[in-house]
């Protein structure tokens, strides 16, 4: 295997004269566009800035956990800390990511359509997402929020002092930037797909992103409604989930977690459907069980509104109902298990290599592995009893949503960069970064694995002085994974500027975005593509120019016909 | 954007187009079933367990006024699915009179709403602001508007309820809740029901309508026939609990 | 292309008289509930208010909004709305009629859970 990524070898690839970032300048050119590649730009503007937001918290919490005693942050301010925290990254990173930045980019292009079907509703999403973050920004400079990011009654509807009710209204906005981008996927799909791609024919990114549509389509609503109530119950002073005035905070719960459950599938599926384009393009082999892939994406969305009670186990649940939701749970484990085995089989046999974004697919493998396994242990009630609220839960839905989602957010920004900008980020730059960013999660957040099982709870300020050592661990390793983040934001927007040009498909990888320039035209094809090949197919794609070797298994895509 | 059934540039026809739309519609109400259900919920645990004070509470609501809103909404789904059809058919004269119809019916059912909302903040039924539900029975002079025979009704049932909810009043302002969240979203969603009306009718009033396109006629209709079903549920649930007694 | 190959069917256009029909069909019904209402069925009152508010909104769904005539597809994102929203009431009711004594509430099916362990000594 050579150092070099496996680009095919010809002439110098030459950088298209007319595409979309030329196409018209000015400032109105970007803020009123309805060119769906550049309000994926204006997303991952504003999501990176909430994520330095989100990051900065972080490292609040980090600090001050240093110490047992806390002598960085009172109580008070820490627990907005991790409010804040919590509420930056859930609701304006990790949600929006990969939707808005990628799906937004890549779904015209993988259908073979000229755009979304609802452009202007596209650029809408984006403006009701940037209104219901201001809403949030002032609500963190205005004396911040510490309800935690679950905002459980009556203590964010009646006791707290924080800046609940703006915190509130802007996620309330910010909801139906995901109902509109999730709402435009799904018609987008089902009625803009071009001649000859058939629904089975869809890369599996474009699956996921329908499955993720689905629950943001049927979830966002419910979270949108249960916040209205809860500032209408801070500000008018109803009366729903308030104790004193009869109300019940256990019906927050359930109206609060019937979203919050689903949407953590919203932040995982995406970042599947991502690693689902990266194993076969860097395994050289069609994916393994396309069908149950796709069928595996829309179970996930589909049970994962059954278990949301999981959260609520230790609320007074009778045995039998807790039971029920504890199957459920263990239930819904089984179709992102056998999307695990399909990309490992994916592997076998391929011709694999370690380029960047395959380096990200291999740590989500192996993270999301872990996440998702210890979420079987906290579905357990037995276990669920000794654990629940501690930092196993902590390290648990941080090994899913940083290394499960955010590996899978920038393995996809690295692997269709030299699309979205014509040229290629440095590699060993690259690889350096992203073992930074493995060795500082691990570090970070394994640590907090063996905190939770000792019995350290989450959101308090102080701790017993013998965990301190896990702790330091912690912050060390934050302070690494924060290097490991920063790379790549800086020598990704360098290499957007001075990047070795990149051609139409420098990987090559199968998918209809690569037939067409990089970056692309506005309209996104000369000419509507019509498609007669089956996805992944790397036999039937002469074009590509694949002149990889067979190996002794004899596996591996030719360049023409089979061997 | 002056169109009149051209095709919109991401789009290769305008079957496409129209079925792309209409599909979006749909989609856009079932997230509206699913907000609605997230209230809908709510009122049904605070029914269950404060039913008392959920059936006093519906009992001071106008039984005429609900039924008249109920057959008002109705009409105007009527007179909604006849602009349609006007459109459809290609009767352009019609279309403008039936969508100025189902604006007058909306109009008419705000009038009404706001003489029930007048009413409750007039006799202390409104949550947070100084709620009493006895205020009506206690002081017959300041609800000049309730009969003497209805302020009697209401004491007789005022006090079956509360010897079976010693809280009632409590208990009360979670009926209030609902009342107001569910008939509040409902009226707001009618009034951005009702702009879309006026936009369509000065529309229409420039003959921009045909039979080969009236894509806008038909999303805005299905959006006013959701916001009627909407009512269609609020009516039962919150004017006809226990009114057998 | 796509999947509207079944979208226009030639657009089916419903006649007024079936909306007047349905109209009125709405309307009796509308009079009906006010007029159950008033006759004391117990538990079953609000079944069947919810059951005639049912038939109308179907009336509606399938005449004024044309879902009968619509492609398979927007047939299923109705049912698919309906039925996430029986989700969100049956499954959250499930867990309220199975707690054995919230805030004072028995529900009817765990009243027995509740006299069983009052009777143990």
């Amino acid at each position: 295997m050579s150092a070099e990524s496996t680009k095919t070898t010809g002439p110098e690839p030459k950088f298209p004269e007319k595409h979309y970032l030329n196409a018209s300048y000015g400032i109105r050119s970007w803020l009123l566009t309805t060119d769906h590649k550049r309000i994926a730009l204006l997303y991952l503007a504003s999501v990176t800035f909430f994520f330095f937001i989100g990051g900065f918290f972080a490292m609040m919490i980090r600090l001050h956990l240093l110490t047992p005693s806390g002598y960085l942050l009172s109580a008070d301010t820490y627990n907005r800390m991790f409010t804040m925290h919590g509420v930056a990254m859930i609701f304006f990173f990790l949600i929006p990511s990969i939707p808005a930045v990628l799906g937004n980019f890549l779904i015209p292009l993988m259908v073979g359509a000229k755009d979304l079907a609802f452009p202007k509703i596209n650029l809408l999403s984006w403006y009701i997402y940037i209104i219901g973050g201001c809403f949030t920004l002032y609500s963190m400079v205005s004396g911040g929020l510490d309800t935690g990011w679950t905002f459980y009654t009556p203590l964010s509807t009646v006791y707290s002092n924080s800046a609940v009710a703006p915190a509130v209204v802007g996620i309330f906005i910010t909801g139906f930037s995901s109902i509109l981008t999730g709402l435009n996927f799904l018609v987008t799909v089902h009625t803009m797909r071009a001649p000859g791609m058939t629904w089975f024919r869809l890369p599996l990114f474009v699956w996921a992103h329908y499955a993720t549509s689905v629950v943001m389509i049927l979830g966002t609503p419910v979270i949108a409604i249960t916040l209205a109530l809860a500032a209408m119950e801070r500000l008018f002073g109803l009366g729903f989930f308030n104790p004193a005035m009869g109300g019940d905070p256990i019906l927050f719960q359930h109206l609060f977690w019937f979203y919050s459950h689903p949407a953590v599938y919203i932040m995982i599926l995406p970042a599947m459907g991502v690693i689902s384009e990266l194993i076969p393009t860097f395994a050289r082999k069609k994916l393994f069980g396309y069908h149950f892939v796709a069928a595996a994406s829309l179970a996930i969305a589909v049970i994962g509104f059954l278990v949301w009670t999981h959260h609520m186990f230790l609320t007074g649940q009778s045995t039998y109902a807790a039971l029920a939701f504890s199957f459920l749970t263990f239930l819904v484990a089984i179709p992102s298990a056998v999307k695990v085995f399909n990309w490992t089989a994916t592997l076998f046999g391929g011709s694999i290599s370690f380029d960047t974004p395959m380096l990200y697919a291999f740590g989500f493998l192996g993270l999301f592995l872990i996440g998702g396994l210890t979420g079987l242990f906290l579905g357990c009630l037995g276990v669920d009893m000794h654990v629940h609220d501690t930092y196993f839960v902590v390290a648990h839905f941080h090994y899913i949503m940083v290394g499960g989602a955010v590996m899978g957010y920038l393995g996809g920004l690295h692997f269709w960069w030299p699309k979205i900008t014509g040229r290629m980020y440095p590699e060993w730059l690259a690889r350096i970064a992203a073992l930074v960013l493995f060795v500082g999660f691990n570090l970070t957040f394994f640590p907090q694995f063996l905190l939770g099982y000792l019995g350290m709870p989450r959101r308090y300020h102080v701790y017993p002085p013998e965990f301190q050592v896990y702790n330091v661990m912690s912050t060390a390793g934050a302070s690494i994974l924060a290097v490991g983040y920063l790379l790549p934001m800086i020598y990704l927007t360098w290499a957007a500027f001075y990047g070795k040009v990149a051609g139409n498909n420098p990987w090559p990888a199968t998918g209809l975005e690569w037939t067409t320039a990089s970056p692309p035209p506005t309209e996104n094809f000369e000419v509507t593509p019509v498609v007669t090949w089956e996805a992944y197919d790397f036999h039937s794609r002469p074009e590509l120019g694949l002149d990889v070797p067979g190996t002794p298994s004899g596996v591996v895509a030719p360049a023409h016909g089979h061997d | 954007m002056h169109r009149t059934g051209a095709l919109f540039g991401q789009f290769e026809t305008l079957e496409q187009q129209k079925d792309t739309a209409s599909l979006g519609m749909w989609i856009f109400l079932v997230t509206e079933v699913m907000f609605f259900g997230g209230i809908m919920l709510a009122y049904t645990i605070n029914r269950h367990s404060y039913f008392h004070a959920f059936a006093m509470g519906s009992k001071t609501l106008s039984l005429k006024l609900g039924t008249t809103n109920t057959v008002v909404l109705l009409a105007s789904s009527f007179t909604m699915a006849m602009g349609v059809w006007s459109a459809q058919v290609g009767k352009k004269k019609l279309l403008p009179m039936f969508l100025a119809l189902t604006i007058t019916l909306g109009f008419i059912f705000f009038g009404i709403k706001y003489v029930e909302y007048a009413q409750k903040f007039h006799h202390h039924l409104v949550p947070g602001r100084n709620f009493d539900i006895t205020y009506c029975v206690n002081n017959p002079s300041r609800c000049e508007d309730m009969s003497a025979e209805e302020i009697d009704a209401e004491r007789v049932e005022l006090q079956e309820a509360q010897a079976a909810d010693p809280d009632l009043n409590a208990h009360a302002q979670l009926y209030y809740s609902a009342y107001f969240g569910m008939t509040g979203l409902h009226a707001l969603h009618m009034v951005i029901g009702a702009g879309l009306l006026f936009w369509l009718l000065r529309e229409s009033l420039k003959g921009r309508f045909t039979p080969e396109w009236n894509t806008p006629v038909d999303l805005v209709g299905l959006y006013w026939h959701f916001v009627d079903i909407v009512w269609i549920y609020l009516y039962p649930l919150l004017y006809l609990i226990d009114r057998h007694n | 292309m796509a999947d509207h190959e079944h979208a226009e069917h030639a657009e089916h256009i419903v006649p007024p008289t079936t909306y007047m029909i349905i109209i009125f069909t709405l309307l009796c019904l509308t009079l009906a509930t006010a007029a159950v209402a008033y006759v004391n069925l117990g538990p079953l009152n609000i079944v069947v208010a919810l059951a005639i508010a049912t038939t109308k909104a179907t009336l509606v769904v399938l005449f004024f909004m044309h879902a009968k005539y619509s492609p398979k597809r927007t047939k299923l994102v109705i049912m698919a709305g309906i039925f996430w929203l029986a989700i969100l009431l049956f499954m959250t009711l499930s867990d309220y009629a199975s707690r054995v004594d919230y805030r004072g509430v028995r529900y009817p099916m765990t009243q027995n859970i509740v006299l069983m362990n009052s009777q143990q000594s």
